[in-house]
């Protein structure tokens, strides 16, 4: 079981959201989500340029059991995506928090990670799931 | 309040997660199930099924009783210990539940029945039977393990008495040997060679701990699933239900037509549909664009709704999606897919999709 780590933030919908200093973000699914999940063996990723909103759905990933949405924790653009899970799904298995992240996006105004938990919350809230 | 087997506590034991299925709460994988997958397909793995029911069936009228109510004819089982394929029918030729039936002598037979419809199955005997010197009688004391894989049979022979190594060594497929209430089959639901074995249930759990120290993995619902579906074997419920017959679910090879003074339930409509071109075809699909097929999704000719998926979802040894499905009979060899509002093509094909470790299709 990984931990969760801390320099992150964390939306209800399962997804982490990383600050990297320059401006882009990264987001991802957590530990947590991809164990629900099982095998996943598709991830489909949103094109770079396209505009995503918080909430909003903008990524599958389907495992052995189901597919299911990935939700961005913030509104702005998509700046890159992680290309290599295309072949490479189980990456997200193997490694949520790091290799495993999905796509990177610029912010569009500020304050909108304030909605977010952080690592504590997040474990939390899995923790009353349970 | 879910039911469970006498292998429960070591499957939890195992690490298993346990899901709901079928009214029992069983192993849905202990890990991945990606890698128990491939290890049935490359050396040998092991699965609880002591959630379906053995069904023990005596007495001077068994043979007639069962040659009434299931669709393929036990008059082909003259071997003790051979076993057969079938379903059981309603009137209106639906299927009741898909089952083995395996020939012990003249007064006794053995049915092997799904979980979920166990109870469905034991009240429909119960009635039908009346008439018949025929005693019924659910085996609850005895549990099952099904051990498959290229290397399933060796490493499992010599766990098993002097008397079953004998004669389960040479034991051909599709026939059964016992030596008191220890049964070995070669069966199986995953399209590798390999036993289904029956033993008394409070011998279970060793027999399970002695299958693993001999190398033989466990592996939960979920392998068990991608398995079957590329071994192309039907899923009860899925596949097929009460409301279709087994010529709409791939099934036609184990309906027995001859004899025909033979009555079965469900002959009568089954003997019209036969006949009738209107009737569904039942296909494998092999998905060419990107996702995973998925039960229920909705398949097109250009605008024309022309079937839809009854199971589908990742075939591990293909590494790309398939799936069956239920299209109308002039379908032609391709498909759009309707998945998450978007057509994507997927191909018309035979199942199975793979036998003994190997794709049998062409990709």
């Amino acid at each position: 079981m990984n931990t969760t780590p801390t320099d992150r933030r964390y939306a209800k919908s399962h997804e982490w959201i990383k600050d990297e200093g320059d401006g882009s973000y990264t987001i991802g699914i957590t530990d947590h989500a991809q164990e629900l999940l099982g095998d996943l063996v598709f991830v489909d990723l949103p094109e770079v340029g396209t505009q995503v909103e918080a909430g909003g759905d903008c990524a599958v990933v389907e495992s052995v059991k189901a597919a299911s949405d990935v939700y961005s924790p913030v509104t702005g653009e998509v700046i890159a995506i992680n290309e290599a899970l295309d072949g490479a799904p189980e990456t997200i298995n193997e490694d949520a928090y790091g290799s495993g992240w999905m796509f990177k996006v610029k912010l569009s105004g500020t304050g909108a990670m304030d909605d977010l938990l952080d690592a504590d919350g997040y474990e939390a809230m899995i923790a009353d799931e349970d | 309040m879910s039911k469970q087997t006498v292998l429960y506590d070591t499957h939890k034991a195992m690490g298993a997660r346990l899901v709901p299925f079928g009214g029992w709460d069983m192993p849905l994988h202990y890990g991945s199930q990606l890698e128990e997958h491939h290890h049935v397909r490359r050396d040998a793995g092991m699965f609880d099924v002591s959630h379906m029911t053995v069904v023990d069936i005596k007495g001077a009228g068994v043979k007639a009783l069962l040659r009434y109510l299931l669709a393929n004819d036990v008059d082909k089982l003259k071997q003790p210990g051979k076993a057969l394929y079938t379903c059981m029918l309603n009137e209106a030729g639906g299927v009741v539940d898909d089952l083995i039936v395996y020939y012990l002598d003249d007064q006794w037979y053995r049915l092997v029945v799904n979980a979920a419809t166990t109870e469905k199955d034991l009240a429909w005997l119960e009635k039908r039977s009346a008439s018949y010197d025929a005693a019924i009688k659910p085996r609850r004391d005895l549990a099952m393990i099904a051990v498959q894989g290229p290397n399933a049979r060796a490493k499992a022979l010599p766990l098993l008495s002097s008397e079953l190594q004998q004669t389960g060594g040479e034991l051909k497929p599709f026939n059964a040997v016992a030596d008191g209430d220890w049964f070995l089959a070669r069966t199986g639901y995953t399209g590798e060679d390999g036993f289904e074995i029956i033993l008394p249930g409070d011998r279970a759990a060793e027999f399970w701990r002695q299958l693993h120290a001999a190398g033989v993995e466990p592996c939960g619902l979920g392998a068990r699933d991608t398995l079957r579906l590329e071994a192309g074997m039907n899923l009860y419920g899925s596949d097929m239900d009460e409301e279709s017959s087994p010529l709409e679910s791939g099934l036609g090879w184990t309906i027995a037509w001859e004899p025909r003074e033979r009555d079965f339930v469900g002959r009568s409509v089954l003997e019209q549909q036969r006949n009738d071109g209107r009737k569904r075809r039942f296909v494998g699909l092999v998905l060419t664009g990107r996702g995973v097929l998925r039960n229920h999704l909705k398949l097109f000719d250009g605008e024309k709704e022309v079937g839809e998926i009854t199971s589908g979802g990742y075939a591990p040894t293909l590494e790309r999606s398939i799936a069956f499905a239920r299209v109308l009979p002039d379908t032609g060899e391709t498909c759009d897919v309707e998945m998450r509002g978007k057509r994507v093509k997927a191909q018309l094909v035979k199942p199975p999709f793979v036998r003994n470790g190997k794709a049998v299709i062409d990709l």
